[in-house]
């Protein structure tokens, strides 16, 4: 049974349909992609997983479980994490402040501590930097500090929103290696992007999605190679 | 293009020296030069009415000589005694032009008597060259301020501004103090004329601050003294020093700071309580008056017996009135739990005049008493002891305060204070955190309201009577104002801004009817100079001088 099954959903704003009948599925221990162009309703997508949004038809499933009765705190608890598009850190908030906001849902500190030990060593600079305001970091490092939050809740599924928006390249390239490594450690991520090449470089299998519909989906290798892919989000001809 | 720091030019003496005369003539013009004329702050020396209207010419001056870098040290000297003179002359030209037209038609201060203040009463001819000698020496003197080690310069400004409020404060210091035999003796011989202070008083007084300023400043800098810091013996006979001082506060100060102080101590606890609905958790709220009226009607109802055969006293009646407020917490939460910002703002200032306008209203007259109010309100007792004078009820507000102070720090730190703070920070994320965003801010609202309500009953025992005219919306204004003064979210800062909202109004009685401009002009300067509160949260101060702080600390070392 995969971890997360996205069914048939159809969601709105007033009177915008925004995704019309998505399906996808995650299964425990995959990085799967979901690419697209701006306004193709990625985030509309993660906002309907994670219970900020309604589907007005269709069906989230964690585990077999349909979401649906749910409230967005608690479906944190059920184990869904999400590093949101464009950060959200809170940045009036310290370093630390923010790792621990990330682990609200948790209980035993021993754990917590445990997390967050393995964040700092993935991320050596927020250790380092774990009493300054989170406003005052760089681009790059306060996607890690989102990240670092979004783990602090031990998710069983995490959901990425275009980790790589607005990065140099180079911290994009150390940004994915570390999401990479999050999945080996055992976590298992939905990863919205634009940036389809990077998208493609770590994960397993990928969806295609154009205002609000899945066009194709497949492994990774296979969408790197499909044409329509290639012309459309590689920049080939 | 050369990049040096801007000098202290001519033209800049010019421009300081009209800004600074510019505003002593307002300040002459408003009256208050003239009627603080009689007002000495050394007793035959120079009064308040002079200071006034030499200060902002002087404060003009070494506020750009602060700015600016003066290429040299006899320049600086020169160009402030020019800005200082060019002060003179607007003052002057404002004495020659009163002789020539009768400008009181207009401006009714611009009396005879405040021409013979501004010219030092010497006369037509001789008068206004007078003034204008004395605010360029002034400006020559600031320059040589200017020019003085930090040390010194802190030592001399601290001396004089200590030496002119106690001169100002004469009748409030000797209120205090004549309640003391000896001490009492001492300061009406030694220190204190009939008005301001005596000469040889005014000297001690000013080798005394000085001396003190001038050791202090020679201590190393450390961040201050943080109890935090301190070795367990010293932390707790601090706080036990503490203690002690709030608990003889009444005896030391007499009836008539008492009342101030149960003042202030009621506005603390609105504060403490409105810092958890805006401080903590972000939600603007306007109406905060509400909850003080329900709990001071509550505690009216329930103990009057103009409305019940069998009224209860304050001690039983107040576990209801608490738990009423917290409902009424509730109630104003649960339709504005969609809301932010300007409409949340808007909304709760709504129910706020809602809950006014019910207590004031005809139709509830049988319960509430309409516009008569409810008289004849339990105060509480202790065994056999009524606490009724002004003395007593403060320590009923101290353990309100006390009580309210702990619970305030505990859930700062707490997962609820937490929740608040992301609240604050932002909701979705909150919500994305695994935060119940609906029962926190519910909780956030009926915690608010229960420190209010409880502030409001003992307003009701205080006074015996609640009228509805007291519940107006100025009070969830000045709440709110007292937060922003001594710091947003800031435990302290509720204590240190209501301190100076409400007890300064007090204290500035000495400026009669110019009381509200003076304070008026005190809050904006301070909001100006200090913009994160008088005693900030820890975060706060370091969100708006981090900046700063790395600049001036910053080593020259390549950016990674
Ligand atoms: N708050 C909103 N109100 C109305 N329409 C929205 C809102 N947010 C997104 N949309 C619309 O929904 C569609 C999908 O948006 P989104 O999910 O943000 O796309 P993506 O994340 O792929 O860039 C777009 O057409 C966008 O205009
Ligand atoms: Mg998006």
């Amino acid at each position: 049974m995969p971890i997360l099954e996205v069914d048939n959903i159809h969601s709105y704003y007033g009177h915008i349909h925004a995704l019309k009948g998505i399906s996808i599925s995650v299964k425990k221990g995959e990085i799967v992609t979901l690419i697209g162009a701006n306004g193709a309703g990625k985030t509309t997508t993660l906002r309907t997983i994670s219970g900020l949004m309604k589907p007005r038809h269709g069906h989230v499933r964690l585990e077999g479980e349909d979401l649906a009765p749910y409230k967005p705190h608690e479906i944190v608890y059920k184990g869904v994490a999400m590093v949101p598009e464009g950060r959200r850190i809170f940045t009036r908030l310290t370093v630390m402040e923010n790792l621990e906001m990330g682990a609200y849902t948790r209980t035993s500190k021993p754990e917590i501590e445990q997390d967050l030990d393995r964040v700092f060593a993935l991320f050596p600079r927020l250790k380092e930097r774990r009493r300054q305001i989170a406003g005052t970091l760089s681009g790059g490092e306060q996607q890690m500090l989102a990240i670092g939050r979004a783990l602090m809740a031990r998710p069983r599924i995490l959901l990425m929103d275009e980790p790589s928006m607005g990065l140099a390249p180079v911290l994009v390239e150390a940004i994915f290696d570390t999401i990479q490594q999050i999945n080996k450690e055992g976590t298992t991520i939905l990863l919205v992007e634009q940036n389809a090449l990077m998208a493609f470089s770590i994960a397993h299998r990928g969806y295609v999605l154009q205002t609000g519909e899945i066009v194709l989906q497949d492994n990774a290798e296979n969408l790197k190679k499909n044409p329509m892919v290639q012309k459309a989000y590689l920049g080939m001809e | 293009m050369q990049i040096s720091a801007p000098s202290f030019s001519w033209k800049e003496a010019v421009r300081v020296g009209v800004l600074g005369g510019a505003i002593a003539i307002l300040i002459s013009l408003v009256g208050m030069v003239a009627a603080f004329g009689e007002r000495y702050i050394v007793y035959g020396w120079f009064s308040m009415g002079q200071v006034l209207f030499l200060a902002p010419i002087l404060f003009m001056v070494s506020l750009t000589l602060r700015r600016e870098k003066a290429s040299t040290s006899s320049k600086t000297v020169l160009h402030s005694l020019l800005a200082g003179a060019v002060g003179g002359v607007m003052l002057a030209v404002l004495v020659l032009l009163g002789q020539v037209i009768n400008l009181r038609a207009v401006l009714v201060n611009a009396s005879p008597r405040l021409y013979g203040m501004l010219t030092f009463n010497q006369g037509l001819p001789a008068g206004p060259f007078v003034l204008i000698a004395v605010t360029a020496l002034l400006g020559a003197v600031a320059g040589a301020y200017h020019l003085l080690p930090p040390r010194w310069q802190r030592t001399l400004s601290q001396a004089v501004i200590w030496l002119i409020l106690t001169g100002l404060m004469r009748d409030l210091i000797m209120n205090i103090v004549v309640r003391w035999r000896l001490v009492g003796e001492l300061f009406k011989t030694v220190l204190f004329a009939s008005s301001g202070l005596q000469p040889i008083g005014a000297i001690v007084l000013l080798l005394l601050i000085g001396g003190l300023v001038y050791w202090r400043s020679g201590q190393p800098a450390g961040r201050g003294f943080s109890l935090k810091n301190q070795p367990p013996t010293i932390r707790w006979a601090s706080i036990a020093g503490i203690v002690l001082i709030f608990l003889t506060l009444p005896q030391i100060l007499g009836v008539y700071f008492s009342e101030i102080l149960d003042n202030v101590m009621m506005y603390i606890l609105m504060g403490l309580g409105l810092n958890i609905v805006v401080g903590f958790a972000g939600l603007l709220d306007l109406g905060y008056v509400a909850f003080f009226a329900i709990g001071a009607y509550t505690m009216g109802v329930l103990t009057s017996p103009e409305l019940r055969a069998e009224p209860l006293t304050y001690w039983q009646a107040l576990p209801f009135a608490l738990v009423i407020s917290f409902i009424s917490g509730l109630i104003l939460g649960l339709p504005v739990l969609k809301l932010r910002g300007d409409y949340l703002a808007i909304v709760t200032l709504g129910f706020g005049e809602i809950v006014r306008l019910l207590v004031l209203s005809d139709w509830l007259r049988p319960w509430l008493g309409g516009t008569q109010g409810i008289q004849l309100i339990a105060q509480p007792r202790i065994g056999s002891m009524v606490l009724n004078t002004q003395e007593e009820l403060y320590y009923l507000f101290l353990l309100g305060v006390g009580i309210i102070l702990f619970i305030a720090i505990r859930l700062k730190d707490s997962r609820l204070g937490r929740a608040w703070m992301a609240l604050r920070e932002d909701e979705d994320v909150a919500m994305a955190m695994g935060i119940n965003h609906v029962v926190v801010k519910l909780l956030a609202f009926a915690t608010g309201a229960v420190f209010s309500g409880l502030a409001g009953t003992i307003f009701a025992a205080k006074l015996t009577s609640v009228y509805p005219h007291s519940m107006n919306f100025l009070v969830s204004i000045n709440v709110l104002a007292l937060l922003i003064l001594g710091g947003m979210g800031s435990i302290p800062g509720a204590f240190v801004g209501a301190l100076v909202l409400i007890g300064a109004p007090e204290l500035l009685r000495e400026f009669a009817e110019f009381r509200y401009l003076v304070y008026g002009a005190l809050l904006v300067t301070m909001m100006v100079t200090r913009p994160e509160g008088l005693w900030p949260e820890e975060r706060r101060r370091l969100e708006l001088h981090e900046a700063e702080e790395e600049l001036k600390g910053a080593e020259p070392v390549p950016a990674s």
